[in-house]
């Protein structure tokens, strides 16, 4: 169907293979080096990636040896009794992210619906100033702010009314110390929400506002017109946003070992202290005196990196459900 | 003209300042190792600048495994450990290692507990019960028993370990395998172990933020950092049976008292030493040198400056909390730089 805003081109597009000798010999030497240029540019990014991916093979392979897909399923952490295993340390960083995902994906997308939709004007920019700027606080300031004022809160406010009214829920249940997975995955939760947020609100600002003035005209109120026009075309970005947000949730290290109170232990509660993979070798790696010590926190780190591209693959896949093999995720 | 000849006399007096400068040319040694000594350190390098202008030291702390692990790899100088090398990591080196211990540190256990103050007292069993998690309240027989007068509460206990590895936690562990044969059993000791309970804060802080939010709660912190941010400490009994509150005096004293069984090598833990008023959870730091130095010149400079260390070094660490080294410990010391040598035997100490 013809774009009535693009007027009928002259030439087909894209041009047939029987011109195509005739504009190669228009590429001149400027053209070959900026293609070369560029394309090798690209490949050092691949070229990275690749040497992470072997280097963390290599470093922990007497590690890998020794325990083989045993490290996957075992709960131990024994440095003296030269035991070890990353079970804990998975959980630990699925259940922290995921449930900061939980937390800030509503606040987020609340919060680009209000700065596109609803705010006045006037509001926008320095809001979104505002939420730009959490981005940019460094982690360890999130720590801080989370051991002086978050754990003392949760401990005396939080966790008691949680247990209260939830305490059937075996999450709810358990010795209350304010740390824990709970305040991990809020403090998360706040490093996650300036990313989702400014990709989102970018997501619908982008939408035309044709859509919103169809749906509009046809009767909607407001919130259905975000819901016909808005949130549909923004679906691709806003899972975009939530893959970009998880990324920085799942390597967070300073200030969620700051706050989680580091115990390798697996436990339904969300009261109990946890560890994550990230956390442990940032913990540990310093003084990790013999070389298994230190394979085996190389290959903790060989994980965590597979978790993510795992789950980055799995974000992929339900972009592509979603909307098609060529769709960009940042644009519907 | 003019100009050129003021130009080239300007050239000419900086050149000459500049070669004037170079005939003091500074050696560089270069050390890794070891994060809770790390203060003293400092103060000792600048301080040796004035005593000999021509040495410059340069220290990484990056821990004690950092330490071990370039000193091995011969890319420092000298490399410093709260933990003494095993005898796997001195195998595996490329030539023999000497340790020389420099200052003493000691874990002490703090608390925070309602209406208690500093100087709680504790036993080695207490200790070992409250950590191994078979204690679990503060009001429990081991507890009282000790402490006759000071109302408990009936709350659990609140465990902070050290999340990271460190060498505060190597000396507590050390003195708890050596008291509980439990521990030693179940847990052993190490940089970092499988503590059975509690929670991990990062670094002396973080155990210290821990504790000062959590009421109930227990943890253990070097004897510096407790002092200089005045934290209250328990007692603990040592092996002579006396309560003993932590102090620089009181961690000398342990290390007195182990230097009668102390090997040659000074590779000892001197936790649960003997003497009345030892403290039982002592521990020396150790800088680690190559008995064969390779570059006379900069094995030199570095014997100077551990017989300094050993020395007019001293006089420093009581500013800085540090406990000094018992004179036995020094003369000891003494006699072992004389078996540094270059790479040919000649011995580098005067």
């Amino acid at each position: 169907m013809t774009n009535p805003e693009t007027p009928a081109r002259a030439v087909e597009w894209p041009v047939p293979r029987a011109a195509a000798p005739r504009l190669a010999r228009r590429l001149n030497l400027g053209d070959l080096i900026f293609r070369a240029l560029t394309a090798g540019l690209a490949l050092l990014i691949i070229a990275v990636l690749a040497s992470i991916l072997v280097v963390l093979i290599y470093e922990s392979s007497v590690s890998i040896r020794t325990f083989g897909w045993g490290f996957l399923r075992s709960s131990a952490w024994d440095p003296v009794f030269k035991e070890f295993g990353a079970l804990p340390f998975i959980y630990g960083t699925l259940v922290s992210s995921f449930l900061a995902l939980l937390q800030a994906v509503p606040l987020s997308i609340g919060t680009a619906l209000f700065l596109s939709e609803l705010s006045p004007r006037w509001l926008r920019a320095p809001v979104s100033f505002l939420v730009e700027l959490l981005a940019t606080i460094p982690s360890v300031i999130f720590g801080l702010w989370g051991i002086f004022f978050l754990i003392p809160w949760v401990r005396s406010y939080l966790n008691p009314t949680l247990a209260a009214t939830l305490g059937f829920l075996p999450f709810f249940q358990g010795p209350n110390y304010g740390v824990g997975m709970l305040t991990a995955s809020m403090i998360l939760a706040i490093m996650v929400v300036p990313y989702v947020t400014s990709v989102t609100y970018e997501v619908f600002a982008a939408v035309p506002s044709v859509q919103r003035e169809a749906a509009l005209a046809l009767g909607a109120t407001k919130w259905e017109m975000v819901r016909l026009a808005v949130l549909p075309y923004g679906r691709t970005g806003i899972i975009g946003a939530v893959m970009l947000g998880l990324g920085r949730a799942i390597g967070e290290t300073m200030a969620v070992t700051m706050v989680i109170g580091n115990r390798a232990e697996i436990s339904a509660s969300l009261f109990a202290p946890g560890a994550t993979m990230a956390s442990v070798i940032a913990n540990e790696f310093n003084e990790a005196t013999y070389e298994l010590y230190v394979q085996a926190l190389v290959e903790i780190g060989l994980v965590l990196l597979i978790v993510t591209v795992i789950i980055n693959a799995l974000a992929r896949l339900l972009v592509w459900s979603v909307a098609g093999p060529d769709a960009n995720t940042r644009r519907g | 003209m003019k100009t050129r000849t003021s130009w080239r006399a300007t050239l000419g007096a900086i050149l000459s300042l500049a070669l004037a400068g170079t005939a003091h040319a500074q050696l560089q040694l270069n050390g890794a190792g070891a994060t809770f000594p790390y203060p003293i350190y400092s103060k000792w390098f600048n301080e040796y600048i004035k005593v000999d202008p021509a040495v410059r030291f340069n220290y990484q702390s990056i821990g004690s495994g950092g330490g071990i692990k370039q000193i091995s790899e011969q890319t420092v100088d000298f490399g410093a450990t709260d933990g003494p090398m095993s005898d796997e990591q001195l195998h595996a080196a490329p030539a023999p290692l000497l340790h020389f211990p420099t200052v003493l540190g000691a874990a002490v256990l703090t608390y925070n507990l309602q209406g208690v103050q500093t100087g709680l007292k504790f036993t080695p069993e207490a200790i070992a019960g409250i950590f191994l998690g078979k204690i679990t309240k503060w009001n429990d027989a081991a507890l009282t028993a000790a402490n006759p007068g000071v109302s408990l509460p009936p709350s659990d206990i609140v465990l902070v370990h050290r999340s990271d590895g460190s060498g505060t936690s190597y000396i507590f562990t050390d003195y708890l395998s050596k008291v509980s044969k439990d521990w030693n059993n179940k847990v052993g000791k190490g940089t970092a172990v499988s503590w059975p309970v509690g929670l991990g804060g990062k670094g002396n802080e973080g155990v210290t933020g821990l504790v000062k939010q959590t009421p109930n709660s227990i943890g253990y912190v070097e004897l510096i950092y407790a002092l200089s941010n005045e934290l209250p400490f328990g007692d603990v009994k040592n092996e002579a049976g006396t309560f003993v509150k932590p102090s620089l005096e009181s961690v000398t004293a342990a290390a007195a008292g182990a230097v009668q069984s102390m090997p040659d090598d000074f590779r000892v833990s001197i936790t649960n030493a003997p003497g009345a008023d030892a403290y039982p959870i002592s521990s020396f730091t150790w800088l680690l040198v190559y008995e064969k130095q390779k570059d006379p010149a900069k094995g030199k400079k570095l014997v100077e400056f551990i017989k300094w260390m050993l020395h007019d070094g001293q006089q420093y660490t009581a500013a800085l909390h540090y406990a000094p080294l018992p004179k036995e410990v020094v003369a000891k010391e003494d006699q072992a730089l004389r078996k540094i040598t270059t790479a040919d035997g000649k011995p580098l100490a005067e």
